[in-house]
């Protein structure tokens, strides 16, 4: 038939000779095992080289069997499926790394007591003593920064996405930009400048509003395009309703992109759950237990994790890596919480 | 209920581009106007100026008169929210409210504007999804999300919607062109339906539909590319599509237009 001289014309049919689904896996096992016997036989130290050289190979070896076998198309295809593969690889043993380290050597003294007490009574070189104290300082200073920084984040969003045009939506964008690049530490020496004018003591709300600062332009960019998201015949069709602007905004508009905002406020938690700098000028640092965030110096975990690295010994060491731990569980706890409430808030 | 609207002079620009020019004509209670044209004539602009949604659009400004019941919609002092509340609005694609369940989406016009008691709202509810035809297939599940539903159904959940806020006037731009014929006859005869109650203006790109469903049609055209669209002439149907007084409209429904 005349399909079938096309097809003869062409050099080919639809189906040609495959791969089997197993070979990826063949071929990075025999990278791996190839790179190792480079990596001892040329005596090279370090598995990161080891690792480079399987990467290099899989990659090569992917191209080489594919293109003998497949032809050139399919292997170019298939090197870019490996490619993406050892980027992700990439990305993720660091990660997977950090995290068995942490987990590895946090656990040791990370228990009840760990938790629940504080190192008034305990010098840094001697063992015991907790994180209890710094866990307050950190929710409290956490807290009262998502306080301030989240809904002023979220409301100029939605300034610059519902009603901002001109002069002025063009200069709160450029402020946001500005301010998305300010180093923590810079964020820190302005607001010690105030206390230095006020004549104020370290304490934790301070520390507070530096957090807060350092927050808010990541929780506007999120939001940002959250609400940029949201299609506009939504605005139209509630609007339509005769919705005033505002309740369309509360009612619609928000709701509607509240998942990814929560992301967003999430990750900006996360951020500033970190900061060292700004709390080390501001809060100060206490071994005691201080309830009071507005009075009086007080530890954070990441201030704590410093300074018991700072102490060094083994035992501070020891501590250092449980507050790590905890620090880590704590942001995770935070992300699993907002996606629920995500999850939760969306219809089924 | 129904209101009459009187428009005269009206002008619409998009920034510094004019969109429609200078269009006078009446809309009478009770009845279903039908306008047609080809694309980007502005028959999508000139519906919105009805609700004063065309200002919603950045840019968009309108000069002339609008008149509900002999009231000026562009009036000093006329709030735009409350011209919307008389003249609701569908558009051309179903845009249900994605968080909300069928019944909110119904209730959301009346829940975003006031406080109702929830018997009240159940009554309203029902009975504007009755109205739209579509209280036996989602009567079982109305706190599932209406972003659920097939697109037709979803297109008489947005009628349900304009209609439970009860407004004088409903604007429907294009209803039917995202649905399969079934959806749409449904549609039709809901049009039929509803018009004892409202004064309905449909745009429409089918001619057949308009002759079926409207009492009467308006045919906008535009005098060359890049000017502002014009209404060409109004009248009853059956004489728009028999015997219009103006040779551009029978070209353009015989289908002989560019
Ligand atoms: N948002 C907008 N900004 C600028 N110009 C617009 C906008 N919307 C429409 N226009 C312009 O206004 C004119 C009329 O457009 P309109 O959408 O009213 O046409 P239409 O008759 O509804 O067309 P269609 O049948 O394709 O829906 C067109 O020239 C279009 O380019
Ligand atoms: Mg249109």
């Amino acid at each position: 038939m005349s399909t079938a001289a096309v097809t003869d014309k062409r050099g080919g049919s639809l189906s040609g000779a495959r791969l089997p689904k197993w070979s990826p896996w063949a071929i990075a096992a025999g990278s791996v095992a190839v790179a190792v016997g480079i990596g001892l036989g040329a005596g090279l130290g370090s598995e990161v080289q080891w690792g480079l050289i399987a990467a290099i190979l899989f990659v090569l070896g992917t191209y080489g069997v594919a293109a003998r076998v497949e032809g050139r198309r399919q292997a170019k295809d298939r090197v870019a499926t490996s490619l993406v593969w050892v980027a992700f690889l990439l990305a993720v043993v660091p990660l997977v790394s950090l995290v068995w380290t942490t987990v590895s050597r946090g656990v040791k003294v990370l228990d009840v007591h760990f938790l629940t007490h504080s190192m008034g009574i305990v010098a840094d070189t001697e063992t015991g003593g907790g994180i209890y104290h710094a866990i307050i300082g950190s929710l409290e200073q956490v807290g009262l920064a998502t306080l301030i920084g989240a809904p002023i984040g979220v409301l100029t969003a939605v300034y610059l996405v519902e009603y901002g045009r001109g002069r002025l939506a063009q200069a709160v964008t450029f402020f946001v930009d500005v301010m998305t690049g300010i180093p923590s530490i810079v964020a820190g020496l302005f607001i010690l400048s105030l206390m230095l004018i006020l004549e104020l003591d370290p304490f934790g709300f301070a520390g507070s509003l530096a957090l807060a600062i350092l927050m808010m332009p990541v929780v506007v960019r999120s939001t940002e395009e959250m609400l940029k998201l949201v299609p506009n015949e939504l605005r139209e069709a509630s609007l339509a309703l005769g919705v005033p602007k505002w309740r369309t905004i509360l009612k619609v508009v928000l709701p509607t992109a509240i998942g990814g905002i929560t992301t967003g406020v999430m990750l900006a938690i996360a951020r500033i759950a970190g900061e060292t700098a700004p709390v080390l000028l501001l809060v100060f640092g206490n071994p005691f237990i201080n309830t009071d965030p507005f009075e009086g110096a007080q530890a954070s975990l990441p201030l704590y994790i410093y300074q018991q690295y700072a102490a060094g010994g083994d035992a501070a060491y020891d501590r250092a890596w449980a507050a790590s731990l905890t620090l880590i569980a704590f942001v995770m706890i935070l992300n699993l919480v907002a996606r629920g409430i995500a999850r939760w808030k969306t219809p089924r | 209920m129904a209101k009459r609207i009187d428009v005269s002079g009206l002008t619409a620009y998009y920034g510094s581009h004019k969109a429609i020019e200078d269009i006078s004509m009446t809309v009478e209670p009770r009845s279903v106007t039908a306008f047609i044209g080809p694309s980007g004539c502005g028959k999508s602009t000139f519906l919105r100026t009805l609700n004063r949604m065309h200002e919603v659009t950045p840019g968009g400004r309108v000069e002339g008169k609008v008149l509900l019941d002999a009231e000026d919609l562009y009036g000093a002092g006329v709030d735009p929210v409350s011209v919307r509340r008389e003249v609701g609005m569908v558009f051309q694609r179903p845009n249900p409210f994605p968080t909300m369940s069928i019944f909110d989406n119904v209730a959301a016009g009346l829940r975003l504007n006031g406080n109702y008691k929830k018997s009240e709202l159940n009554d309203i509810v029902e009975k504007s999804l009755k109205g739209a035809n579509l209280w036996n297939e989602v009567k079982d599940r109305l706190n599932k999300p209406g972003s659920g539903l097939s697109g037709g159904q979803q297109q008489r959940l947005c009628i349900a919607r304009a209609i439970a806020v009860e407004p004088k006037v409903l604007l429907m731009d294009e209803p039917c062109s995202a649905l399969d014929p079934i959806s749409t006859l449904a549609i039709e005869d809901l049009i039929g339906e509803l018009k004892d109650r409202f004064t309905i203006v449909i745009v429409t790109h089918n001619m057949q539909q308009a002759a079926r469903v409207s009492d009467r049609t308006a045919f906008f055209n535009l005098a060359a590319v890049g000017q502002p669209g014009r209404l060409v002439e109004i009248d009853d149907t059956e004489r728009i599509f028999s015997n219009p007084s103006v040779q551009a409209t029978e070209d353009y429904i015989s289908g002989r237009f560019g």
